[in-house]
């Protein structure tokens, strides 16, 4: 009588199975990284005196519930933000102490003193849209950050990287902690001379 | 003779596969605890603005999500069109924020509680004012460190 033996079950294809469940949760999970504009809100604490601003020193940017922009008391479209506040933030029109030797405007003398002084104020309505305050914050961060390449770009000719990407460099969490000593006095300086100062109002309330 | 015609197969052992599976799952265990899965439904509309000057958002654990717009369509005869704020689960109102903000930040360890950032993720079509308000709130706490959370693309596809 022959032998009969419990047939094997092939486990050759339990190998198609896992891989299928492994695909499954390598597409369906993200690894994604969140990036957006970072801000820093001011603390809340009222500021008894409040220092005086010279008028020419501050950038006025309202943006109406039409989602309108009003630059410097004109009417303007946003995509000459940038190069508004570029020409605002680089102007260097002071003298004595307040002069600007790195700035490269047109020294206009009702225009910006320095960098350090030149504040930029945003004001909006409570109905304006969200992604158009994005797009004007964004048109602001710009106009600093291409100085700030300029800048960089001057007085670390060797890096190979401009501010933008220094600091992200910087911020890496990968990058080594020699590399980050290195770095960080040299974003610094930058940052030190053009200094991000954007102020925001309360929006209205209508 | 016939004794070495049975050597004379010479064909190799087949490799036993039946390990493969067990490498497998290993990697797929891998996976499933090293990736971090969203822990939070979305319940509103989330299509974020669009922004180029962008910085990433790394070391997650020193993130807090607060996410407006409005209610996502299935929500949305239950709880309206206006649009919400959305704090892990469930929507809240502005008055809440603050105190998950500090929810937030006592259940993290105690070296990261000062720098903590509050990532907004706001939709596009949400109104100034609810997002003036959270910042209200938030300046209230003393959580000073926002994002605004952004895809990366020209600032031109946020008027229209």
């Amino acid at each position: 009588m022959a032998k009969r033996s419990v047939p094997v079950v092939n486990a050759g294809s339990m190998a198609d199975i896992a891989f299928l469940l492994l695909i499954f949760f390598l597409v369906t999970t993200t690894i994604e990284t969140d990036s957006g504009l970072n801000r820093k809100l001011p603390p809340i604490e009222e500021v008894i005196d409040p220092p005086i601003i010279k008028e020419r020193n501050i950038f006025t940017v309202v943006v109406n519930k039409n989602n309108q922009l009003l630059v410097e008391e004109e009417l303007k479209d946003i995509s000459d933000v940038r190069t508004l506040a570029i020409e605002f933030l680089d102007n260097g029109g002071g003298a004595g102490e307040d002069s600007c030797d790195y700035c490269q405007g047109k020294k206009n003398p009702s225009s910006s003193d320095n960098p350090e002084k030149a504040i930029v104020s945003l004001k909006n309505d409570r109905e304006t849209s969200y992604k158009v305050y994005i797009a004007v914050q964004n048109e602001l961060v710009a106009a600093y950050n291409e100085l700030r390449n300029r800048e960089y770009l001057r007085l670390n000719p060797m890096s190979g990287m401009n501010f933008v990407q220094a600091n992200n460099r910087y911020a890496d969490p990968r990058t080594s902690s020699d590399e980050k000593e290195k770095l960080k006095p040299q974003l610094n300086i930058v940052k030190s001379m053009y200094p991000q100062k954007l102020s925001e109002a309360e929006p209205n309330k209508n | 003779m016939s004794k070495f015609k049975k050597k004379k197969g010479g064909d190799l052992p087949a490799i036993s596969t039946a390990s493969l599976p067990d490498i497998v799952f290993m990697l797929l265990f891998f996976f499933m605890v090293a990736t971090v899965m969203r822990d939070s439904t979305l319940m509103v509309n989330n299509s974020l603005p669009a922004a180029d000057q962008v910085q990433k958002l790394d070391k997650k654990d020193r993130v807090m999500y607060i996410y407006a717009g409005k209610p996502s369509s299935r929500y949305m005869d239950k709880y309206g069109s206006e649009a919400r704020i959305q704090l892990n689960d469930k929507f809240a109102i502005v008055e809440e924020v603050g105190a998950f903000v500090l929810a937030e930040r006592a259940s993290k360890r105690q070296e990261l509680q000062n720098v903590l950032t509050t990532a907004l993720k706001v939709d596009g079509e949400t109104k100034m004012g609810l997002v003036s308000d959270i910042k209200q709130e938030l300046r209230k706490v003393n959580a000073l460190k926002i994002n605004y959370t952004t895809r990366i693309g020209e600032y031109t596809q946020n008027m229209d």
